[in-house]
């Protein structure tokens, strides 16, 4: 039934812009500090108070823009966005509505080597509110705490257009903006911490259908994967309810991280009106044509330009070039590593392999490495030049990861050199020899099998550190 | 002459001879006020003590300024550090905000000596001070009659001579009203020329803080000291601010004065039209040329304004919730309940109104039909304006249609009390400077004449205002109604 339908998805993306200060008031923008020690009479919404715009938002939102293909309009204006709820001090919102500083855009998606462009309809800059703090249950508390740490944290909203068609795109939309906005600098993304918020608009349609159908809103999508679980388990609901002659109702709902379900948070009749009008607080915005060229100027390369550049430069292929655009930290490491070890394919391997492998395991994003591409670049080294095998190579990485210790140091500490010496070889290559005299026969009689087995003699002899190479050659030159 | 009954710039000459000292103009004010505030009730709250010691640290030059150790008062909706700021709400009873307002921090800083808080209509909304949840203020020429408002405690305790001068707010005619039906000087700036930091907000893009003072050099001295820039209201611009003084200078020959027959038509008392059309003679007399003009979208200003501050008011009066500062309601079981009992207990019934109204218009499905046309009207009003102010240096016409009514004879009906503000509201929409000073007695009531500028000219207001005043033999009138 499943292929009778076709899902549709628009994101809408809330990014926490990366400024020193608020976007209204001086307070710190610093995360995880004591609730409260982070406001103002003016973020804390207090008589009197005026808001006073914080220029690098701008440059912030405008860098944006431009990386994802934006119009900057000449002319923007801010409007608040009005409703009650506790952690709102002003009990509005001042946010964009019809003048945002964005208009249009798009971005390029692969999957499975097929490239995509999602279009985006709009970015526009507003604060942040505060938050709740419950205390126990929230049905059966008496009171509720409010911190306005986060009351005026500049955010930047970016929407996208319905061009999604399934839980994959939306994945890799998201993955390749959050990877567009670390590149240019203006968020830290992290989605643990609130600085990269997304909601989902979800529908389906009969396949061939033009008009699109009535969609809900998922709400509380924290990570990557309950993105992609929420679409698919949302996609299932709607159609499994036309199936049964259900009609779909715009609502909003919310996903639920423990029954892996979406739930009805509020319907459209329930839904707010935001009574938007133009914020008389703040005059209108203008943006001049050199404001615009001088960020354009100055843009940081961006994660295409950077994929592209891998794979002429370094012919890489397509998907180790996406794989290390993902973030600038990942980048970074490569470029590093490669100046230091111009072999980018197997630096590749390795960051794509081993490295990301430990970190995946680890939970850990590459800036958190306990060691830099210089490290991996002098373990590089060492294997070429024969002082490890790959196998103790792999041994050491591990250690590295684990210590942080530079690969020298763990290979004095562990005696792990790899043993080429001739005339040491040739010593316990002897000894072997004189102690498996009926191997040597079968080996010289054709039986191949039984090199192996003197090899892996010579390797426990000397502690797997012989060199494999050297071993090999020496052996077959002695029989 | 007691020293309470002198002007700021009599004060600052004997101040300056050393012919009274700061404690003796404190202690004459303070006496002056003990003496009629039975009476008048223009104040919420008084700061005597502190008043007392910054007056003692003024004549020990501790407290210095271009005004120091003079007394003034400040409407009860400019925040002050420290000490309570009300709007004369229930609401704000107890708010003790922590930080001044611009205009205010200004005045401290020049020296003043902040004696205490005034009355008003409750948030700005009204034009009586009857919508105070606290008191009405009685209008010192007939205390059966009301001061006129919003910031009618303001101008009540200047024309009783509580205090030389005060600040006021004027959204929609909240200075020159209360000015008129006080006899009293009375100043809005262009809109962006005085800092609205620190002064709890009514609507946004029409409340602008201004001056009243019993005579216009009174005037041009305190806009010297709070006019200008300030970085933090976004809407305070970057204009030159030019000696105010410097246009008190009665020679006004050749000045084009335009007559709008809009603010002469029906509901504007007969004898408030004369007397100000014997203003106008006068100024002929002076070698001023007066032209009748027409100003086409006048009719339209009112109920545009009543959309426009309305529905900025609904956003601004919104984060009195209960939550973090203001009147709460203890009793609800849930947050629901507690932001609507909050604002059902803390608001009067005036600003509920407008609340609603305010809503109303920017709501789903009427936001085009009301706010966006009412917009669409501003634009006309200030283009009308513009034309006229092409070949005039100002316009001048009666600031009220009637002069001060009784205490709770237009309680009743909203729509009435609205209708006093028509000849104002135009000046708001187009963010202009207007300015009330008193041109004679009705009955024996003051009459206001409204003198209207172009953006940023204060300067012609003051000097035509002065003109007139020189002429006029109405100069520093003293109410009958209070000994």
């Amino acid at each position: 039934m499943g292929k009778d339908y076709e899902v549709v998805i628009g994101l809408e993306v809330h990014a926490e812009l990366k400024t020193e200060s608020k976007i209204f008031c001086g307070c710190s923008t610093a995360f995880g500090a004591e609730p409260n020690t982070q406001v103002c009479p003016v973020c804390s919404g207090f008589p009197g108070m005026l808001p006073v715009l914080n220029e690098k938002v701008v440059d912030l939102a405008i860098i944006t823009g431009l990386a994802l293909n934006s119009e900057i309009p000449d002319y923007c204006k801010f409007d608040r966005k009005n409703y009650f709820y506790p952690d709102l001090p002003k009990a509005y919102q001042i946010s964009q509505f019809d003048l945002p500083i964005c208009k249009g855009g798009y971005l390029d998606i692969e999957i499975d080597g097929k490239k995509k462009r999602i279009g985006i309809t709009r970015a526009h800059m507003e604060e942040d509110a505060g938050k709740l703090v419950h205390q126990g249950n929230i049905t059966s508390t008496p009171f509720s705490l409010v911190d306005l740490n986060r009351s005026g944290v500049p955010l930047l909203e970016i929407v996208s257009e319905p061009d999604m068609r399934n839980a994959r795109e939306a994945r890799a939309y998201l993955e390749k903006l959050r990877a567009i906005l670390l590149f240019a600098g203006v968020s830290d993304c992290k989605m643990q911490e609130g600085s990269l918020r997304c909601d989902a608009n979800v529908s389906v349609r009969p396949m061939g259908e033009t008009k699109l159908g009535t969609r809900a809103e998922i709400k509380n999508l924290n990570s990557f994967r309950s993105l992609e679980r929420s679409i698919e388990y949302e996609a299932r609901r709607q159609i499994e309810a036309i199936e049964d002659g259900e009609e779909i109702i715009q609502e909003t709902r919310t996903w639920d991280e423990e029954k892996q379900a979406t739930r009805s948070m509020r319907s459209k009749e329930e839904a707010h009106d935001y009574r938007y009008f133009p914020e008389p607080d703040l005059p209108p915005l203008r943006i001049s044509r050199e404001w615009v060229e001088q960020l354009r100027d100055a843009m940081p390369e961006l994660p295409n330009q950077a994929e592209i550049r891998l794979q002429e430069r370094f012919e890489l292929p397509t998907y180790d070039a996406a794989i290390l655009t993902l973030t600038p930290q990942s980048l970074a490491f490569f470029d590093k590593c490669v100046e230091l070890y111009p072999q980018p394919k197997t630096v590749s391997n390795w960051m794509m392999g081993e490295l990301s492998r430990l970190l995946n395991q680890n939970n850990m994003e590459i800036s958190e490495c306990r060691f830099g591409p210089a490290e991996l670049a002098r373990l590089l080294n060492l294997i070429d030049e024969g002082t490890i095998s790959g196998k103790m190579a792999k041994a050491i990485f591990e250690e590295m990861f684990a210590s942080g210790s530079p690969p020298d140091q763990i290979i004095k500490e562990k005696g792990m050199t790899q043993i080429s010496d001739q005339d040491t070889l040739s010593k316990v290559i002897d000894e072997v020899i004189a102690a498996n005299p009926a191997v040597v026969e079968d080996f010289r009689n054709g039986k191949d099998k039984a090199l192996g087995f003197l090899v892996g003699q010579i390797m426990k002899a000397t502690k797997g550190q012989a060199n494999p190479g050297a071993v090999n050659s020496l052996l077959r030159e002695r029989l | 002459m007691e020293l309470f009954e002198l002007t700021l710039h009599e004060l600052l000459a004997l101040h300056s001879n050393n012919e009274a000292s700061s404690q003796e103009i404190t202690n004459s004010v303070f006496m002056r006020i003990h003496q009629v505030e039975d009476d008048v009730k223009a104040f919420i709250s008084l700061d005597e003590e502190n008043a007392r010691r910054k007056a003692k640290a003024a004549d020990s030059e501790k407290w210095s300024g271009k005004i120091a150790g003079i007394p003034f008062g400040l409407k009860d909706i400019f925040c002050t550090r420290g000490l309570k700021t009300t709007c004369a709400s229930k609401m704000l009873e107890n708010f003790v905000p922590t930080y001044d307002s611009t205009a205010g921090a200004r005045l401290n800083q020049a020296g003043g000596v902040l004696v205490g808080k005034l009355n008003m209509d409750e948030f700005a909304m009204g034009s009586s001070t009857e919508q105070s949840a606290f008191f009405p203020t009685h209008n010192p020429w007939d205390l059966e009659r009301v001061p006129g408002g919003s910031s009618g405690g303001s101008a009540a305790a200047v024309a009783a001579r509580e205090v030389p001068f005060a600040l006021g707010t004027d959204t929609g005619g909240s200075i020159r009203q209360p000015a008129a039906f006080c006899g009293v000087v009375g100043l809005r700036p262009t809109y962006g020329r005085v800092s609205r930091w620190g002064v709890v907000a009514y609507a946004s893009s029409l409340d602008q803080v201004g001056v009243f003072a019993r005579d216009v050099a009174d005037c041009a001295l305190v806009m010297n000291l709070i006019a200008g820039r300030d970085s933090r209201d976004s809407t305070s611009l970057e204009v030159e601010v030019p000696d105010y003084t410097s246009f008190l200078d009665a020679d006004i020959k050749g000045m084009k004065i335009a007559c709008p027959r809009e603010y002469f038509g029906q509901g504007v008392d007969a004898g408030i039209q004369e007397a100000v059309k014997k203003a106008l003679h006068k100024y002929e007399e002076a070698g001023a040329i007066v032209e009748e003009v027409s100003l086409p979208h006048s009719e339209y200003a009112l109920p545009a304004y009543y959309l426009v501050a309305t529905a900025e008011a609904s956003a601004n009066l919104a984060r009195f919730d209960g939550v973090r500062y203001g009147l709460r309601d203890d009793q609800a079981e849930n947050v629901i309940d507690m932001f609507a009992g909050s604002r059902s207990q803390g608001f009067g019934s005036e600003v509920q109104r407008r609340i609603m109204l305010g809503t109303y218009a920017l709501s789903s499905g009427y936001y085009d039909a009301y706010y966006l046309k009412a917009l669409k009207v501003r634009r006309l009003i200030y283009e009308d304006f513009q034309k006229v102010f092409k070949d005039f240096d100002l316009i001048v016409a009666p600031t009220t249609p009637t002069t001060a009514f009784k205490i709770g004879e237009q309680t009743g009906d909203p729509l009435t009390l609205y209708m006093n503000d028509i000849l104002t509201v135009p000046v708001n929409m187009a963010g202009l400077p207007g300015m009330s000073i008193p041109c004679g007695l009705l009955n024996g009531l003051p009459v206001g004449l409204q003198l209207i500028g172009k953006p940023f000219d204060e300067g012609t207001l003051i000097k035509a205002a002065y003109a007139y005043e020189e002429v006029s033999g109405t100069k520093c009138l003293k109410p009958q109604g209070v000994k």
